[in-house]
């Protein structure tokens, strides 16, 4: 298989199913995809099974629950969903909250004062003996965890990545 | 003469429609069922201190006398959206089922289409579109927050939409639509207790010029739609130009037919003479909600289904 193909990121093209199915030089699998969702996070290995993955964009990886021929030109197909085409894989921060209920590792739950801190967009420095790299943020709401967004944990220090669009002061706890 | 007086003739109750249009809106929100219950919401609120109460007709419609609806948990979480009372009525009169192919027309910013989504379990495929690019944005953002995966958002003029992009014509491409929303672009009476500047634009050749792009948009959807589908076509004004006399022009050039629906919000039924026009009796089946019916901003709803 020759990866003389390149991306065109003004349109959506289906990700190859695997490695070995490959036309386009750089473009993630489907298996890649779901394999590095499935580990980092500990999801269940049917999470992704009833749906498609996109990209366009370099390296955008996009969501959708349906299929329709590829190569498709619309505006969206679904949900934004991984950063792909740099060292190290990045969630959006809509992922992390649609499909990030289940997971069960690189979950770091917070308090409820500093779960507000870092909807705001601070950076924190919790306890975490865990792995670096991007961690789903969670906190405690209504008899649940819930995932708030991604936060990147290096040296020590978790970094808010919630984009601007979705930062919020929510009043702190009484 | 301002708006409101043009339409006092069709009215009910004057005073009433009066005292509700000088009255503002209470913050409401709607449940978005994708990602939380009504349960886990409500509770949420009280943890926060955020008074909220459900509507008597909808219990994931919930209004917030004392809050704006975007700076709580719930909010961050995409569990709820702000959207009008009356907002929530034609997507639950076009009722989308899990799997279907559903077309809502002029989608931006997105209420009413991810208010679909979580109607159809976030199953099937669900097309948002919107002539306005910079609108799409606030579709995508809104969308993308509460979590729809199943949204394809597209950019294209209704009147001429064209289903190529969506592989018309090619292996498991799309052919046609089971259902369609048109909630059309309109004067926009209806929003006056919420927009009260809603009149400063307002005229008479706007309404008429408004309601020939709805009149084109209503038939590429019902064209757009498979036989035995369902197009529902709804605006947020009270002018029989863009409402009844829209259903009128279609009745008479696609092959369409108006029926009756369930709804949970009161209103009358739409008007066959206005004007010096008559319209196609069948008409009546359509509602109109006035604002003081339920307290709510205006309104106009019918359902269509389409024929061979």
């Amino acid at each position: 298989m020759s990866d003389d193909a390149t991306n065109d990121g003004q349109r959506f093209d289906r990700l190859p199913a695997t490695a070995a199915d490959r036309e386009v030089a750089g473009r993630a699998s489907r298996a890649a995809v779901i394999e590095w969702w499935v580990d980092r996070f500990g999801l269940p290995t049917d999470t992704f099974d009833d749906y498609t993955f996109w990209e366009k964009g370099a390296g955008k990886i996009w969501i959708f629950a349906d299929d329709l021929p590829s190569p498709t030109d619309v505006e969206g197909l679904g949900m934004t969903f991984l950063r792909t085409r740099q060292e190290h894989w990045k969630p959006t921060t809509n992922a992390v909250q649609r499909f990030g209920r289940e997971a069960t590792r690189n979950v770091i739950e917070l308090d409820a004062e500093a779960a507000g801190r870092f909807l705001a967009g601070e950076n924190l420095e919790p306890e975490w003996d865990g792995d670096w790299g991007y961690l789903i943020v969670a906190h405690s709401i209504a008899g649940g965890v819930e995932p708030i967004g991604v936060g990147l944990y290096v040296h020590d220090e978790l970094r808010s990545v919630i984009p601007k669009g979705r930062r919020a002061s929510v009043s702190p706890p009484e | 003469m301002t708006p409101l007086e043009r339409y006092e003739s069709l009215v009910d109750d004057v005073e009433a429609f009066r005292a509700a249009c000088d009255r503002p809106l209470p913050s409401v929100v709607r449940v978005n069922t994708i990602k939380a219950t009504v349960e886990r919401v409500r509770e949420a609120l009280d943890a926060e201190g955020v008074a909220h109460e459900p509507t008597d007709w909808h219990p994931g419609v919930l209004r917030l006398p004392e809050e704006s609806p975007g700076s709580n948990w719930p909010h961050a979480h995409g569990w709820i959206h702000g959207q009008e009372e009356v907002s929530n009525l034609p997507a639950m009169v076009l009722d989308p089922q899990p799997g279907d192919r559903v077309w809502d027309a002029c989608a931006a910013p997105g209420s009413k289409t991810t208010q679909l989504a979580a109607l159809m379990d976030d199953r099937g495929l669900l097309v948002g579109n919107d002539n306005n690019l910079g609108r799409l944005s606030a579709l995508r953002h809104n969308a993308e927050r509460l979590g729809v995966t199943n949204l394809v958002v597209t950019n294209q003029d209704a009147r001429n939409f064209s289903l190529k992009p969506l592989g018309e014509g090619q292996e498991d491409g799309i052919g046609a639509f089971d259902a369609a929303l048109v909630d059309a672009p309109c004067s926009c009476e209806g929003t006056i207790r919420k927009n009260p500047d809603a009149f400063d634009t307002w005229s008479l050749d706007h309404v008429h010029s408004v309601a020939g792009v709805q009149k084109g948009i209503l038939r590429r959807a019902i064209q757009a739609t498979r036989p035995g589908g369902t197009v529902v076509y709804s605006t947020c004004t009270f002018a029989p130009e863009e409402n009844e006399a829209v259903l009128d022009h279609v009745l008479e050039e696609e092959a369409c037919r108006l029926v009756d629906f369930d709804a949970p919000l009161n209103g009358v039924p739409g008007v066959t003479e206005w004007d010096g026009e008559a319209y196609d009796p069948s008409v009546e089946q359509a509602l109109r909600i006035y604002p003081h019916h339920n307290d709510t901003g205006g309104f106009f709803c019918a359902k269509l289904e389409v024929g061979e």
